[in-house]
């Protein structure tokens, strides 16, 4: 017997919330408790007085569960509103990463070269490493991490997403 | 304003709330409380002897009065035995706040004596909760709980209060009417879509209303409004377990339950109707059966005031988010502006008729053993001038009490439907016989069952409750054998009831009545017996041990695959479907 899959979509959700203790971890657990997929979570207050925080998630469902993880999301009592940006329309993603790359001689000097290609900043220099800070699509950064690895990556820390919708409307 | 302690403010304001029953059960953590609850006299607090039985009594005298239950127990073990309760409140949607002890903030964290992360735990067995960590807010943390769990679909609630917090001294008012800034429940329907339901209803030929708990929690204007707007239609009435009681089971249109253990009518009528007007319902997989045969030539309406009830389970063709009353009432109104005449339905209700004549409840008898479905009727028969409260347990008993049980009105079955808890029956009596003091309360109970929370019939001798204990003793967890006999060639693997007690001599050491009923015709005296006993009476009711419950639609099987009697039994499933609960 083979336990079913159906097919699935890619959404960014962006939810407001009250920055109250434990927000996190009920955001988060809800999608564990239910088994959906949580690809990606960046969380930070957004409001002046700080009482109000975005999470934005990037996750993997098909429609109807979809459907159910907003649901779902927009019952809980300290959630403002949920927007899928994926659906709403346009939006810009970016993703910030900072990538430690240690090598002398050819591979030092590709890796910097490579970094200008980028567009990615030195943060971090010694004789034998570098540490770089790059910020674009996922798809940009994947590619950089892959190339840096051929050239010394011995470390990466990435954010995760966070998104915007384009145009004058918020969210 | 002086300054009073956190437990004297978590009194106050439950006063203030209209609070009348505290279910607890004292502890370290709580102590302060307590003191606060001695010097008092407004509340009552209900002594248990298990915090899970102070849950279920919670929830028994909420689902009997419709007012919110409360619970008070210790940190740790106090609160994590209230898990149990607590997760149960949250799939029956019933309104209910936890009061549960904490550690003392500066403790918190340190693994400390009785301490757990009682908001960590309850997090996703909730409808909310709080860890309240200073005496101001406390006052008004406990109002806004209660709004949270009494408003929308309703649900539990926890308030995690460190011991500092109850000891340490702040003001507090009582707030005025509460305007929550992002929790605000849709009540009102969407008058077009009421419209366009109505429309769909008028036009319909096979029409079928399919109501759950949801009628219930609304409250009593919704049962009315659902009774009047079937009397304009003239549209046949399935329900859920949950929702028994809605519409008389004396009532020509009622189809009797519906689902895995639903009537034969019920579920033909559900799979061939073209509109199915779903209201307080939530497709449950009980109930669907198979999804892919589940009603398949019908539209479906659902009215529900949870949106993520909708298109969870199954897609349905017009959503109404609201409070169930709200939208039959509008429902009503739109029927009578629209001026539609009562549809001629006769060809449908020829069709049912058809399937009522099947008579899917009747049951073979032989000789002196008791079947367990005629011990429901007689007692039925003997108990039904008196509208009584029924509360059961988990299993056999529990679907046979809900095909065998007529039930007139709302709030008079109080069941475990969602998670399905064993020991749910005993301590949910006791909370209705508090909410409801005059009312007969009958537990319907298996033997298996009645021992998850048999301490609590100290309980009721404490508070001299006179509920009745009614065990349909079969010396088997009587569904889990069946499911063996179904799919595992009845391999009764640990489901044989050993080492039984003698239940009278049990009854008797608690200080109450106990009586034995063996054969068929000790039947109706041993009813009238219990009956007539001013105090609690526990029945050990022999009855056949090897019983099915019929009809059943076996799990992963369609509505149409029906099985009607014991012949129809094949001993085995296939791995898919054994997959299934």
């Amino acid at each position: 017997m083979h336990i079913k899959e159906e097919a699935i979509e890619r959404h960014t959700l962006a939810v407001i919330v009250d920055n109250e203790p434990g927000i996190l971890a009920r955001i988060a657990g809800l999608f564990t408790a239910r088994g959906y997929n949580i690809s990606s979570l960046t969380v930070s207050e957004i409001s002046d007085d700080d009482l109000i925080s975005r999470i934005t998630i990037v996750t993997f469902a098909s429609a109807p569960v979809m459907e159910q993880i907003i649901a779902q999301l927009e019952r809980l009592v300290p959630v403002h509103k949920v927007v899928d940006l994926t659906a709403k329309g346009e939006h810009v993603e970016r993703e910030l990463a900072l990538i430690k790359v240690v090598g002398t001689g050819d591979h030092r000097i590709e890796a910097l070269r490579l970094a200008e290609v980028y567009r990615a900043r030195v943060v971090d220099a010694t004789i034998s490493s570098f540490v770089f800070e790059v910020t674009g699509t996922i798809d940009k950064i994947d590619k950089f991490v892959e190339l840096m690895r051929e050239v010394g990556l011995i470390e990466v820390a990435r954010t995760g997403i966070v998104a915007i919708s384009r145009g004058r409307e918020p969210a | 304003m002086t300054e009073k302690s956190g437990a004297d403010i978590l009194i106050e304001a439950l006063t203030d709330l209209g609070v009348e029953v505290v279910f607890g059960y004292p502890g370290g953590a709580v102590l302060p409380i307590y003191d606060a609850l001695f010097k008092q006299d407004r509340i009552k607090h209900i002594l248990v002897r298990h915090e899970q039985a102070a849950t279920h009594a919670a929830e028994g005298y909420a689902r009997s009065t419709g007012k919110p239950g409360v619970v008070l127990v210790t940190s740790g073990p106090g609160a994590t035995n209230a898990i149990t309760g607590i997760t149960d409140a949250l799939l029956d949607s019933i309104p209910m706040v936890v009061i549960t002890g904490q550690v003392p903030t500066t403790l918190i964290g340190t693994d400390a004596f009785q301490e757990a992360d009682t908001v960590g735990i309850t997090r996703h067995c909730t409808k909310h909760n709080y860890l309240v960590k200073r005496p101001e807010l406390l006052g008004a943390t406990v109002h806004e709980a209660f709004h949270i769990a009494t408003s929308g679909r309703p649900g539990p609630v926890v308030i995690d209060i460190p011991k500092d917090v109850q000891v340490a001294t702040a003001r507090y008012e009582a707030p005025g009417p509460i305007q929550h800034k992002t929790y605000r429940p849709q009540t009102e329907p969407d008058l077009a879509k009421i419209q366009e339901a109505v429309d769909m209803l008028a036009a319909a030929e096979r029409p079928i209303f399919y109501t759950g708990g949801g009628v219930i929690n609304s409250g009593p204007e919704a049962t009315r409004l659902l009774r009047e707007l079937v009397a304009l239609t003239g549209a046949p009435v399935t329900s859920t377990l949950m929702g028994l009681g809605a519409l008389p089971a004396s009532s020509d249109q009622w189809l009797g339950m519906l689902g895995m253990h639903g009537t034969y009518e019920a579920n033909l009528a559900m799979n061939q109707a073209d509109l199915i007007i779903a209201v307080g319902s939530r497709f449950d997989d009980r109930v669907t059966g198979r999804l892919d045969a589940f009603a398949p030539n019908s539209r479906k309406v659902h009215i529900d005031i949870d949106r993520s009830s909708v298109n969870k389970n199954v897609r349905v063709d017009l959503p109404i988010i609201a409070d169930c009353a709200r939208a039959l009432d509008a429902m009503v109104e739109s029927w009578k502006t629209r001026g539609h005449p009562k549809p001629d339905l006769g060809e449908w209700w020829s069709r049912i008729e058809g399937w009522r004549a099947r008579r899917c409840l009747d049951f073979p008898e032989a000789g002196d053993v008791i079947m367990p479905q005629r011990a429901i009727r007689a007692l039925y028969e003997a108990t039904k001038h008196r509208a009584p409260i029924i509360t059961t347990e988990v299993g056999q008993h529990q679907m046979w009490a809900a095909q065998h049980f007529g039930f007139e009105a709302p709030n008079k079955w109080l069941t475990s439907g969602g998670l399905g808890t064993m020991g749910y029956g005993l301590p949910a009596a006791i909370g209705a016989q508090l909410g409801e003091p005059d009312a007969l309360v009958i537990d319907i109970a298996g033997e298996a069952s009645i021992q998850m929370n048999i301490q609590e019939l100290a309980t009721a001798t404490q508070y001299r409750l006179p509920v009745k204990i009614f065990i349909l003793n079969n010396e088997y967890m009587g569904m889990v054998r069946q499911w063996q006999e179904l799919t595992y060639q009845s391999r009764y693997s640990e489901s044989y009831s050993d080492a039984l007690p003698d239940f009278v001599k049990l009854a008797e050491a608690y200080g109450w009545k106990g009586i034995r009923i063996d054969k068929r015709g000790e039947l109706d005296d041993g009813i009238q017996a219990m009956l007539n006993h001013d105090g609690p009476v526990l029945v050990d009711c022999r009855v056949a041990k090897l019983a099915n419950c019929f009809p059943m639609i076996p799990s992963g099987a369609a509505h149409t695959e029906m099985m009607l009697q014991a012949s129809e039994v094949s001993g085995e499933m296939d791995d898919e479907a054994k997959a299934l609960v």
